[in-house]
């Protein structure tokens, strides 16, 4: 089984290959290979799960040698995959969305005359992705990690003759570099203080290192997974992520990519118990993001960006529970998966609003859609009960647990981060039910299309009639079945997770698990999440439901003010960084015309000066000639016999 | 009579040569200086090789009057040339190689 590895990145590595290099030809066809390809990959990838259930627990991990990628005398990088229960879980969600989301994009992209590329850059995602999780090592996950930052940027671009959309690739092209830094320099020192780039032997060691060091590691890996995973400070390229399609919003910027990062800690998880700073700073990390991302994510009118501000929220969830190590790894994980699926599902309902509205985003112009799609509506509708943590549901059992887990780590940071975590899951259900209300209830506030021509925003390929109201539509099938079957995951997978605690006990060998002292019962934490569930719940319904919604947001508060510019982040960046930069750029450009050019031009002057008072000497008459040889040889006559005497 | 007397009669006239040279501007009276120059180093060769008592230096004083004898030759030629071009024999009208 072990070559079969390999074929689990190669697949869609083949797909993106023909795709990309078989140009328009391929046009026709080209979504079938992508989607194929796509499934071949699950395909393995459940062969290989039912394998490793086969098998006892302790001899899971499947590794495979492929090749040595650089072997020069000590230092050795090999391309060599690692299969164990922590990178099946994320394959299985990495092709399992991916495909649906292949399909989904199918019905979506269809109108656009580029959808073989689009799928071509989907696959290669989908490999480096796989690459990234399969990784036995931390060069080899670089690899994969700077891949996925490749592919999201080529998919945030994907519509680049929009200027907005060209710029938020660039951004996230560039604030993912500030944490690509950060990693590539904990892998830097990781290979100086292990001398080895590979797992195994990097975390068998991992306590022996200097906790000064550890604390470096695990402080530059947390940045690079800040990067990645859009938390706090270097979020600020999410929300821009959404001028991508949808689906690309719903694959990488909210199920997979954005979860690298809790990949990342929970992967180094031995590193992180032995460095206890750093595991603090990831769950501090985790704890502002979360109240961050909820913050945003009431404010925006914009459906993507109301989501991408919740994918933040979640994922400082996760960063939260796996900063709490052994006692959250795991939960941390399974969040990640059930948020795989409702996040998913959210992001391709509101793909199919969209599409049935025009492609207009703003929620205060939807309203009463409930009547007219009524698949999007209840996939929508599910995934939105998941989110918020409604009882039964796929939510309800990962974010519970890691709120439990918050609480369990004990002292006053217990209470603190288990404070942040409870009162986050009311901020969900808060933002989450006034998505919900704006889009699919009240009465019907839509605006007739904007005139593609003065608004090059509108997405392309689908028909705008100007000035026409938008006649919403179920979406085709090609679309709705993904959604109803990513709606099946949100419903169940947590359920399915929780019964015997089936997932603890599977993921537990790889990432270990402690229970803690919670100095709160279980189901205080379950009554205190409802009770402030329905508080969310109910603010939300009393504001957005019971009256009727304007359709340009009024002035707002401070607050709300501040949370629609995602909290000021953008003019923090632009002051602090951008102008700073400025002004360190001019004041090196100063300094290179007054102290560079000036000493080079001042030698050139004062050379030039004096050649002139030279030239004087240089008068053409024959005598003073004359005098000056004489003069000359008087000296060296002298200086003869000066040296003779002495 | 001691040859040390014939030194500082060779630098007399080397000095007299040297301060006409310099001072003259006349083109045939400084080639006179000159050759009264030429002329003083040859008595001091020729006093040298007297002193020491070998021939080196009346061999480099032939050498010298060849030398001076094809100078004559080309510098009175080119003061001619001058001449006839300018209608002076100044040098100091023949100034013109400067920046």
């Amino acid at each position: 089984m072990d070559h079969l590895i390999g074929a689990l990145i190669g697949a869609p590595l083949l797909g993106a290959g023909i795709l990309l290099v078989g140009g328009r030809r391929l046009d026709r066809v080209g979504h079938w290979i992508g989607c194929l390809l796509a499934a071949v990959s699950f395909g393995i990838g459940a062969a290989l799960f039912a394998d490793m259930l086969g098998k006892p627990t302790d001899q899971r991990t499947l590794t495979s040698h492929l090749y040595s990628w650089v072997p020069v005398g000590g230092f050795r990088a090999d391309v060599a995959f690692q299969l164990d229960q922590l990178s099946m879980t994320f394959v299985l969600l990495i092709t399992g969305v991916g495909t649906l989301i292949h399909i989904y994009s199918i019905g979506y992209m269809a109108h656009d005359e580029n959808r073989r590329r689009f799928f071509g850059y989907l696959n290669l995602f989908l490999a480096a992705m796989l690459l990234l999780v399969l990784a036995d090592n931390y060069l080899l996950l670089y690899v994969g990690w700077e891949g996925v930052g490749l592919a999201s940027y080529l998919l945030i671009g994907f519509w680049q003759h929009k200027p907005s959309a060209a710029t938020a690739a660039k951004k996230a092209f560039i604030v993912n570099r500030v944490g690509d830094m950060g990693l590539s320099i904990a892998i830097m020192v990781l290979f100086t203080t292990y001398g080895t780039f590979s797992f195994g032997p990097v975390f068998a060691h991992a306590t022996g290192a200097s906790q000064a060091k550890l604390t470096v590691i695990g402080l530059l890996l947390l940045l690079g997974a800040c990067g990645k995973s859009a938390q706090v400070p270097l979020q600020s390229w999410l929300g821009d992520a959404m001028e991508g399609p949808t689906p690309v919003s719903a694959l990488i910027h909210a199920a997979t990519m954005v979860t690298a990062g809790v990949y990342l800690v929970t992967r180094s998880g031995a590193i992180f118990n032995a460095a206890p700073t750093a595991q603090l700073a990831v769950c501090v990390v985790g704890a502002v993001t979360l109240m961050f991302g909820a913050i945003v994510g009431c404010a925006k009118d914009d459906i993507k960006k109301a989501l991408a501000g919740s994918t933040m929220s979640q994922i400082g969830y996760m960063m939260l529970a796996a900063g709490l190590g052994p006692i959250g790894y795991v939960f941390a994980i399974m969040h990640l998966v059930t948020h795989g699926f409702f996040k998913a599902g959210l992001f391709l309902g509101a793909g199919s609003v969209m599409h049935g509205m025009n492609d207009e985003v703003d929620m205060r112009k939807y309203g009463g859609l409930r009547r007219y799609m009524p698949i999007t509506y209840v996939t929508f509708g599910l995934g939105y009960l998941a989110i918020i943590g409604f009882p039964g549901l796929s939510g309800y059992w990962s974010k519970d647990k890691i709120i439990e887990a918050a609480f369990a780590k004990g002292g006053t940071e217990g209470w603190i981060l288990g404070g942040v975590a409870l009162l986050g899951a009311g901020i969900t259900a808060y933002y989450m039910t006034r998505v919900m209300v704006l889009t699919f209830f009240g009465e019907e506030r839509w605006e007739p299309a904007p005139d593609p021509d003065k608004t090059p925003g509108v997405e392309p390929g689908i028909e705008v009639h100007p000035g026409e109201l938008p006649h919403p539509h179920e979406s085709p099938r090609s679309m709705t079945i993904p959604m109803v079957i990513l709606a099946f995951g949100s419903v169940f997978a947590g359920g399915l997770f929780s019964i015997n605690s089936a997932f603890l006990k599977w993921l537990e060998p790889v990432t270990g698990h402690s229970e803690g002292h919670s100095p709160v019962s279980t189901w205080e934490v379950t009554a205190a999440t409802l009770v402030v569930l329905v508080v969310g719940g109910a603010l939300a319904w009393a504001q957005y439901g019971r009256r009727p919604v304007p359709v340009t947001a009024p002035r707002g508060s401070l607050v709300t003010r501040a949370a629609r510019r995602d909290l000021l982040q953008d003019d923090f960046n632009h002051i602090v960084l951008v102008r700073g930069g400025e002004h360190l750029t001019r004041s090196l450009v100063y300094l290179d015309h007054s102290l560079v050019d000036g000493a080079v031009n001042g030698t050139a002057a004062s050379v030039g000066g004096l050649s002139a008072r030279l030239r004087q000497v240089q008068n053409g008459y024959v005598r003073s000639y004359a005098v000056s040889m004489l003069g000359g040889t008087a000296v060296l006559v002298a200086a003869t016999l000066l040296m003779r005497a002495v | 009579m001691n040859p040390i007397n014939y030194l500082y009669l060779s630098a007399l006239l080397f000095t007299i040569g040297g301060a006409g040279v310099l001072v003259r501007r006349n083109a045939i009276i400084v080639f006179m200086c000159v050759e009264l120059m030429l002329n003083a180093c040859n008595l001091a060769f020729v006093t040298f090789a007297r002193l020491h008592g070998n021939l080196d230096g009346q061999i480099i004083a032939f050498f010298t009057m060849v030398v001076a004898a094809a100078e004559v030759v080309v510098g009175l030629a080119i003061i001619v040339t001058f001449f006839r071009s300018r209608h002076s024999a100044s040098v100091d009208d023949a100034s013109l190689m400067k920046l």
